[in-house]
């Protein structure tokens, strides 16, 4: 596949996972203006990964729309990292997933934001305004929670040594990334871990929680090999275009 | 002297005739009564009971909906839902909000619904089967509410009629959205096409069914009548909605589910075979096929949160403290 | 259980130059959050531009018992507004 649509699609389905993972949230949260909070996350996220996927599809040439790279691609086909598709847990372990991606985000977009690639450039743009926002909330949940009672405290603890094990790949590069470097399109991911570690560190401060370390770091989204949960994930959010074809919805 | 607002108001329970006239007095000159100012008992109590069972039917009907989010077919139909469904959480805070101008924390309507004291709408016990029920409550069940809801705009109590305003602006989309949904599969495949009329079949009468008893048996009628916080009777407005749906069924090129359903020339109205109440009284009474489910899933939801709501009071307990100490 | 969030009261600028207005109350432990589900509930079609939040137990009102006297002196105060005042024909910038 040629490089720049893998690469464009990356950022798109690391948008469409995410968000498929937060819209289960609504109705169920542990507060109604959270159950609003939480939606509209979940439809920037969405909205972001159309954009994404749109242009994907464009480049691509093959005639695959939006939602034709949405709901009819396997997991193995998918390119977004390991960390968005983990199931969510309770509301600590989405907070911390979603800090650990907001996080990343905001340095990554920032990066795609002065891409040559115009339309990435302005897809990066739009999504970094969001992006910011989101960061903002999730940064806010990190102290409250953590910085709460001992039950917050231990439940965000247990959610950071479960998820660091997926931050690692946030900052990995391959060949595409490099191809993408090269041309001007993206940029060194390996060069986002300090800045994010930085802010990472104050943050926990903050929050009095512990860095982990010493953890083996999980790999592959970006290639394509995920972990088990996304199959299920992708079951359910594709089973109405897979059972009827050809129709319109 | 003056009030703090959050203070909610005392039984005023000695107002005396002179403060009860002046209360009628502006209800006939169609003032709208305020938080703060002089109420009935009674008026008070049946307003925090409709505005909380308006709040709750908003809160539970996230459900059946919310089902399907996960599910929608496209990205596109994926963000109106979940638009439509967040839009009903913001309409059950604008309601609870309103509620609680009237003196009873939210916290205690919540408390009374989860306990199964207090009511919301029957028509969310039923389970949506297919992505066409997302179509068929969009169509009938928010038509219905908006016939419901727009009188309230002009009812006496202010929190409640500005929410109202706020609310009918708001979901003005939720009806067309459901109404295009019917549209596109009733124009569909085969298989789309029978879903639409399934979901049509399964929905029609608890629509129809929403308006409450008829007027014969309705117990709050009058009184709310007179205070305006119900402005037309549960018939009127059943009449109405079933008037305007009917041809929509038939654009759609659907079914309504009534053999006997037929247009009377002479009062220019639609008249239906008989509405099965003793389905209606006991789905209300618990026996609906979701009613356990959809209390217990927001029972879970607050359970399961309660961590949260304390950790995050006992952050700003910490944090207030500190800024006192420094 | 512990007591539920305080609450909050909500004012939107809907645009640069209007006052604030208020819309309406929710429930935040702290005001950043309060200020955060403000935007998120409030302001979800795009209808504000600056958001106030209040803890609603630090509005004050006047007492509607005491509304003949706050308010009636000032109905019959006719001369504080320029339709109490006779402008003599051809008598312009006035």
């Amino acid at each position: 596949m040629n490089a720049r649509v893998e690469y464009v699609l990356r950022f798109g389905d690391n948008a469409l996972v995410l968000a498929q993972r937060l819209c289960a949230w609504v109705a169920h949260a542990p507060i109604m203006e959270e159950d609003v909070a939480l939606a509209n996350v979940s439809l920037d996220l969405f909205g972001q990964a159309r954009l994404w996927l749109a242009y994907a599809g464009e480049l691509e040439g093959a005639g695959r729309d939006e939602d034709a790279l949405a709901f009819h691609r396997g997991a193995g086909e998918f390119r977004n990292v390991l960390l968005v598709e983990r199931p969510n847990g309770d509301f600590a372990e989405t907070t911390v997933r979603g800090y650990f991606y907001d996080l990343w985000a905001s340095l990554a977009l920032a990066e795609l934001s002065r891409s040559k690639d115009e339309r990435i450039a302005a897809i990066a743009e739009k999504a970094r305004k969001e992006n910011a926002y989101h960061l903002r909330r999730s940064e806010d949940w990190m102290i409250r929670l953590g910085d709460g009672t001992e039950e917050s405290r231990s439940r965000m603890q247990r959610a950071v040594n479960d998820f660091w094990r997926y931050t690692g790949e946030l900052f990995l590069g391959d060949e595409v990334d490099a191809t993408m470097r090269e041309q001007g399109v993206g940029f060194d991911p390996t060069a986002l871990r300090e800045p994010w570690l930085e802010r990472v560190r104050a943050t926990f401060a903050a929050a009095t929680l512990d860095v982990s370390s010493d953890v083996w770091m999980q790999r592959g989204g970006k290639q394509g090999v995920h972990t088990e949960s996304l199959g299920y994930l992708l079951a359910e959010m594709q089973v109405l275009p897979r059972t009827i074809s050809g129709a319109a919805w | 002297m003056y009030t703090s607002i959050s203070d909610g108001i005392d039984g005023n329970a000695n107002g005396g005739d002179e403060r009860e006239q002046a209360f009628n007095a502006r209800l006939d000159r169609a003032m709208k009564i305020e938080p703060s100012d002089w109420m009935p008992e009674a008026y008070r109590k049946t307003l925090v009971r409709q505005i909380s069972q308006h709040a709750h039917s908003e809160i539970v009907g996230m459900l059946p909906e919310g089902n399907w989010i996960t599910r929608a077919p496209s990205l596109h139909r994926k963000l109106i839902l979940l638009a439509k469904v967040q839009d009903e959480a913001g309409h059950g805070l604008y309601l609870y909000s309103a509620g609680e101008t009237l003196g009873t924390p939210r916290d205690e309507m919540v408390a009374a619904l989860h306990s199964g004291k207090a009511k919301y709408s029957s028509i969310f016990n039923y389970p949506t089967l297919a992505w066409a029920d997302v179509g068929a409550i969009g169509w009938l069940v928010d038509g219905a509410a908006i016939i419901n809801q727009i009188p309230l705009t002009r009812c006496s109590y202010g929190p409640y009629a500005r929410a109202m305003v706020r609310i009918c602006k708001e979901e003005s989309f939720h009806q067309r959205q459901g109404f295009e949904i019917m549209w596109t599969l009733a124009h569909g495949t085969t298989a789309q096409h029978a879903m639409a009329q399934d979901a049509l079949d399964r929905w029609w009468w608890p629509s129809v069914m929403m308006f409450g008893p008829p007027d014969s048996e309705s117990t709050h009628n009058e009184q709310s009548q007179r205070w305006r916080i119900k402005l037309f009777t549960n018939d009127e407005l059943r009449r109405k909605f079933i008037d305007q749906t009917v041809p929509q069924s038939e654009k759609l090129g659907l079914r309504i589910p009534d053999p006997q359903l037929r247009w009377n020339e002479r009062t220019q109205h639609y008249e239906i075979g008989p509405i099965d109440w003793e389905e209606f009284y006991r789905v209300i009474k618990g026996d609906g096929p979701c009613n356990k489910d959809r209390l217990q899933t927001r029972i879970d939801a607050w359970e399961d949160g309660a961590w949260v709501r304390e950790a995050a009071t006992e952050h700003a307990r910490k944090r207030a403290e500190r800024s006192d100490a420094a | 259980m512990t007591k539920g969030w305080p609450q909050w009261e909500v004012f939107v600028r809907s645009e640069a130059g209007l006052a604030h207005k208020h819309v309406g109350s929710l429930h935040a432990a702290d005001v950043r959050m309060a200020l955060e589900n403000a935007r998120d509930l409030y302001t979800r079609r795009n209808e504000g531009v600056s958001i106030w939040v209040v803890r609603s137990e630090d509005v004050h009102a006047t007492d509607p018992d005491e509304a003949e006297a706050f308010f009636e002196p000032s109905e019959d105060k006719r001369y504080r507004f320029p339709t109490s005042y006779h402008v003599p024909e051809g008598v312009e910038h006035l």
